[in-house]
């Protein structure tokens, strides 16, 4: 890499003295001083949060109340700060949801951990975690940090689900010559 | 009952006038701390601190809220904390001089102010009456002087904590406020030059400066600031590196120096050393209003028993009307602090403005620049006042 | 393929223009894999019979253009090398055997054709469920989509819906959608368990994977069906939904479950054992292992496990129940009682345990009905390491008689019994209240709770060791997760004892005991435990060829050879 000596320009009388340049910097200060307030008082206004922002990690339903996660644990997998901690289970019985066979037992995201990369929402092949716009993180111990299943469902909520895979699956399978033996 | 003031004893007298003085003193340079805040904040597009409000006040309806959005209450507040947290004494400070520090720090703050006037009145022969606590010769020497004991408090603090820090921040302030000072006495030689003409009785008192910038005439009423612009410039330059305030904190610089000299200290000791960084501040600023900018003068050209005519505020020969003389000596203090709140909003306004000098940029700015034009002004001032005053 | 051949009992077949001698009949899938030359594939199985039905190993064939004259080969006056005359359509590398002059090519435009069709029509009814298989992570379809499928579905029908959740068996789940009728599990089923229940039922895409009516999955071999399944539709019960496979770390280990020493892999996350499969090693268990094994890893966190050392029945520190046990040592009158699933080292500490103080030692057998598979008759993993080690002389008893007498005969004060329940064992009331028990073991027994002092100590899953199986193949085991806060490597224990009893200090790590075994074990002369091969080492058993051990045949074991 070649490199260019920049000459510097030297300065003038004035510029040696500082006086004009702290003389600007008094000016500039004064407009701020008589300028608009830029500063959000917090807890009363709060700041818009933009589309994409990414907040905290938060489990959601389908439009159907149907939990999305299907504990695949990539997410898990992917989380580079190892803040997120599944434990898989089954969904067993013949309730709504028994053909997707899976969902978590136990969900925890630790909040202390978690870095806001997103990567989790990116990699979740069933569009069951987002980062949504809760940002304001506080607790009084270690443990209220650790977001747990219900809590995440809480933070979530309901998005729209654009695909309600596993429904036309169920549609399927109810008309399906062979799917029942 | 003022009868009975008058005469009281001297000495009870003197006593009840430095209390008042203290009781001033002491709120003003609290207040500062406050002001320091809320101009920062305002100075950066900030609201500042506006949020703690007295119960009492918040059932008032407008004033209180007003208030709260000042940040008021604030003060308060800080004061509160700073009484009421814990003092801490660390294991491997010198105790004793650790202790008495910040005592050495407040009391030169305050006993400059027994010879600064704050104000005057005029009594029935016409003669103006300065409001000091003591109209000593000595004047502005007995500033200077006392002043500069301060040095000896962060010298005692910087030595006492027993920290690399602390140390470093007391060695720069010392060498900073010896470079300094040069300047800035030098800086209001001419000044005196000037007020006290060859063949007059000497005086260092700046009651006889402003009474000098109060004279009829175009050159009788003109503010030494526009007389002497390099005395001016050099005195308030020369100010700041002697309040320690930025861009001459050397002795804080937090970047480097944790906290400098008061690194070690914390709760009610360290505040004393702030209130004692503000009363230097409004006493600077009051000698810096005295010398150059006229004193208790309203406007430059105006002097203040010109105001007086106007208003009706006249001693009639032979009677002495103690509620004109009140009115006049409050009217004078107004003005007077009115221009000394301005000079400290300057500072704050400087402060927020300017960055920190290098400690090597303080010491070539004080030794190769200010020094010698300080040098030179005295020079050339007293050349062109022995041509005038001939 | 051992390397008893001689080099004219080798042919040269060309793979993608590499030689390479082989012997003959050798499948192309293998001799490939030796050139390091990846054939794709889902129903072949190397210790299974080939029967091509997944047309996923399709490869360009050739042989050298013979001259109908001569007889000789035509050489391409080009290159100088004999002509080839390829096979205008593809054929399936599994069912290829080496031949003379036999060429493939496995990278060819037409054979990457072929593998995208394949993997076309394969992924046409699979269903697209990855997040929530199994198999995803060690899944050969989702490892051959990647490399050789073509990235992109065109398929925009409703794919078949198939039951998802039918049991086969008590251990074995089929999910007959992601089925892609390999049948590697029939043929297993059929050829090594010898238990044909599984068959095709249906036709075209309706095909399943079904048992014969009335009659289920249930050999104790039939979770290695699971294992061979390319594909998530056959999946263990135990650990279906437990953890995926992406975390799990393996662990080489050793099967403790009968004296066949079965390799394994053990696999864990954060010191919880999630499965035991089994590891490859053609001389012992080649890729299979008994269902019974596999569950073994269940007595790490068993109920009944010791966790805290105790005297008289107090918990107390290790430091101090290895003082309590030591004085008893002292106290002389000692007999050793010691353990056939204790390891090579363990059984040498013993060893010198009961040669500090000149106590006689025995162990106890453990003798149950061997499969002929990969289960033996004799259910101790180790008790030829006890020989070697010279811990004892003989074949064991099921029955301490001899310790009994002694017992009874007043001789015989302390009883050392590293992890055999004397009750058990033949010991009854009488002779046990004459005693004071050390009992160093991993779950409580009988004996344990009647122990003086109790040491708990590590399971195989949880230490390093060896052991020598019924071939006298000496197997090392590697620590896959942590043993329980208050218990002690066995070998730590030992040597404490050894030390207590006057025996002097041993070493108590795996590394620094085998140089003490290497040097005074004359079988182990040249072996240690970093060195030894993965595939065990096979020792020479001369010196107890006319012991009467009780073991039959198994999978690679002849007792008459």
């Amino acid at each position: 890499m070649s490199v260019i000596q920049v000459q510097r320009k030297p300065l003038t009388f004035a510029e040696r003295t500082y006086l004009p340049q702290v003389f600007g910097g008094l000016m500039i200060t004064l407009r701020h001083f008589f300028g608009r307030r830029v500063t959000l008082e917090y807890p009363e206004q709060r700041p818009e949060i933009a589309p994409g922002y990414r907040g905290v990690p938060t489990l959601v339903k389908d439009p159907n109340g149907r939990e999305k996660c299907v504990s695949c644990q990539l997410c898990e997998f992917v989380c580079p700060p190892k803040a997120i901690r599944i434990t898989p289970g089954e969904i067993s019985g013949d309730g709504p949801s028994a053909h997707v066979e899976k969902a978590p037992r136990e969900f925890e995201i630790n909040m202390l951990r978690c870095i806001y990369c997103g990567l989790c929402q990116e990699v979740c092949p069933e569009e069951a975690i987002f980062l949504q716009n809760v940002y304001s993180v506080s607790g009084y111990s270690r443990d209220e940090l650790v977001n747990d299943k219900e809590k995440l469902y809480q933070l979530g909520g309901t998005l729209p689900d654009r695909h309600f895979k596993w429904d036309k699956k169920q549609a399927a399978a109810s008309a399906s010559p062979i799917a029942h033996p | 009952m003022i009868d009975f003031l008058t005469n009281l004893p001297p000495v009870v007298l003197g006593l009840l006038k430095g209390l008042a003085v203290i009781c001033v003193i002491f709120p003003i340079a609290g207040a500062c701390s406050m002001a320091e805040r809320k101009v920062s904040a305002w100075l950066q597009g900030r609201y500042g601190p506006n949020r703690v409000i007295v119960p009492w006040f918040a059932w008032m309806p407008f004033v209180g809220r007003g208030l709260q959005r000042l940040g008021v209450f604030n003060l308060l507040a800080d004061g509160g904390k700073l009484l009421f947290k814990q003092d801490p004494l660390p294991g491997h400070v010198n105790k004793f001089y650790f202790m008495i520090a910040p005592a050495v720090a407040i009391i030169p703050a305050f006993t400059t102010v027994v010879v600064v006037p704050f104000g005057a009145y005029f009594d029935q022969a016409g003669q103006v009456v300065p409001l000091m606590l003591a109209n000593v010769d000595v004047g502005l020497l007995a500033v200077f002087a006392i002043a500069s004991l301060g040095i000896y408090s962060m010298i005692l603090a910087g030595w006492a904590s027993n920290s690399k820090y602390s140390f470093l921040g007391s060695v720069r302030a010392s060498a900073q406020l010896v470079s300094y000072e040069l300047s800035l006495t030098l800086s209001v030689l001419p000044v005196f030059l000037w007020v006290n003409a060859p063949g007059t009785v000497g005086s260092l008192s700046l009651a006889r400066v402003v009474e000098f910038q109060s004279q009829p005439g175009f050159w009788g009423g003109t503010w030494f600031i526009f007389l002497m612009p390099v005395s001016a410039f050099v005195f308030l330059v020369a100010l700041f590196a002697e309040t320690n305030r930025l861009p001459f904190d050397m002795i804080e610089s937090e970047a480097d120096l944790v906290g400098g000299f008061h690194t070690e200290y914390g709760s009610f000791k360290w505040s004393l050393f702030f209130v004692a960084e503000y009363a230097h501040m409004t006493v600077g600023s009051g000698v810096f209003v005295l010398l150059f900018f006229g004193g208790w003068n309203p406007l430059p050209w105006l002097p203040i028993g010109t105001l007086f005519g106007w208003l009706g505020l006249v001693q009639s020969a032979g009677h002495v009307s103690y509620a004109i003389a009140i009115a006049q000596g409050v009217l004078s203090i107004a003005i007077f602090l009115a221009k000394v709140l301005f000079m400290i909003f300057f500072f704050m306004w400087v402060r927020w403005t300017v960055p920190r000098f290098r400690y090597d940029q303080v010491m070539r700015i004080g030794w190769r620049r200010l020094l010698p034009l300080a040098l030179v002004n005295v020079v050339v001032y007293a050349l062109l006042i022995a041509v005038i005053q001939k | 393929m051992s390397s008893a051949l001689k080099p004219a009992d080798l042919i040269t077949v060309t793979i993608d223009g590499r030689e390479i001698a082989v012997p003959k009949g050798t499948n192309m899938i293998e001799a490939a894999q030796v050139l390091g030359i990846e054939i794709p594939h889902f129903c072949y199985h190397s210790k299974l019979s080939v029967v091509g039905n997944c047309r996923m190993c399709l490869v360009e064939m050739g042989l050298p253009a013979l001259d109908p004259a001569t007889k000789q080969p035509v050489m391409d006056p080009a290159t100088g090398k004999p002509k080839i005359n390829w096979v205008a359509k593809p054929t399936i590398a599994c069912f290829t055997n080496a031949s003379p002059g036999l060429h493939i090519r496995t990278g060819t435009p037409l054979v990457r054709e072929c593998r995208e069709g394949v993997m076309e029509f394969l992924l046409v009814n699979h269903p697209l469920d990855c997040p929530i298989c199994d198999q995803a992570g060690e899944c050969k379809l989702q490892e051959q989509a990647t490399g050789y499928g073509r990235g992109y579905s065109r398929y925009i029908e409703q794919k078949n819906v198939k039951p998802k959740r039918t049991l086969l068996g008590p251990r074995v789940m089929l999910d007959d959608e992601r089925c892609i009728l390999c049948s590697r599990c029939i043929r297993f089923s059929k050829e090594i368990a010898r238990d044909d229940v599984l068959g095709f039922i249906d036709r075209g895409s309706h095909s399943t994977l079904a048992c014969y009516p009335g009659r289920k999955l249930e050999n104790n071999y039939s979770v290695n069906t699971v294992d061979i399944c390319p594909v998530g539709a056959l999946t263990s019960t135990d650990f279906r939904f437990k953890m995926r496979v992406w975390f799990l770390k393996t662990t080489p280990s050793i099967c403790p479950e009968s004296s066949v020493g079965v390799n394994t892999e053990v696999w864990s996350r954060e010191g919880v054992v999630y499965r035991i499969t089994p590891r490859r090693n053609d001389e012992v268990n080649d890729t299979w292992m008994a269902d019974s094994g596999r569950l073994l890893y269940k007595q790490v966190t068993a109920d009944h496990r010791l966790r805290e050392p105790s005297v008289d029945g107090t918990t107390v520190a290790g430091a101090e129940a290895l003082a309590q046990a030591g004085a008893l040592l002292k106290a002389g009158g000692v007999a050793i009682v010691g353990s056939g699933r204790s390891s090579v080292e363990e059984q040498f500490l013993t060893r010198k345990l009961a040669d500090a103080i000149a106590a006689p030692a025995w162990l106890v057998s453990r003798v149950g009905q061997g499969d002929g598979l990969l289960i033996s008759a004799d259910r101790n993993p180790n008790v030829r390491g006890a020989l070697v080690t010279g811990l004892i002389k003989t074949v064991p008893e099921a029955e301490l008689t001899e310790l009994a007498a002694q017992i009874a005969a007043g001789k015989i004060k302390t009883v050392v019994s590293i992890g055999e329940d004397l009750t058990a064992a033949g010991l009854g009331e009488a002779q046990l209240n004459r005693i004071a028990i050390v009992y160093l073991g991993t779950h409580a027994n009988a004996t344990s709770a009647g122990a003086k002092v109790v040491l708990p100590t590590l399971t195989v899953f949880e230490k390093a060791g060896t052991f020598i199986n019924q071939q006298f193949r000496l197997q090392r085991f590697a620590p896959a997760v942590p043993g329980p806060q208050g218990a002690a490597d066995d070998l730590v224990i030992l040597a404490g004892l050894v030390e207590a009893a006057g025996g002097g200090a041993l070493a108590s790590d795996i590394d620094g005991l085998w140089t003490t075994l290497a040097s005074e074990i004359k079988p182990l002369a040249t072996v240690t435990y970093q060195n030894l091969p993965a595939t065990g080492l096979l020792l020479d058993a001369s010196d107890f060829s006319d012991l009467p051990f009780p073991e039959d045949e198994t999978l690679h074991f002849n007792p008459k050879q």
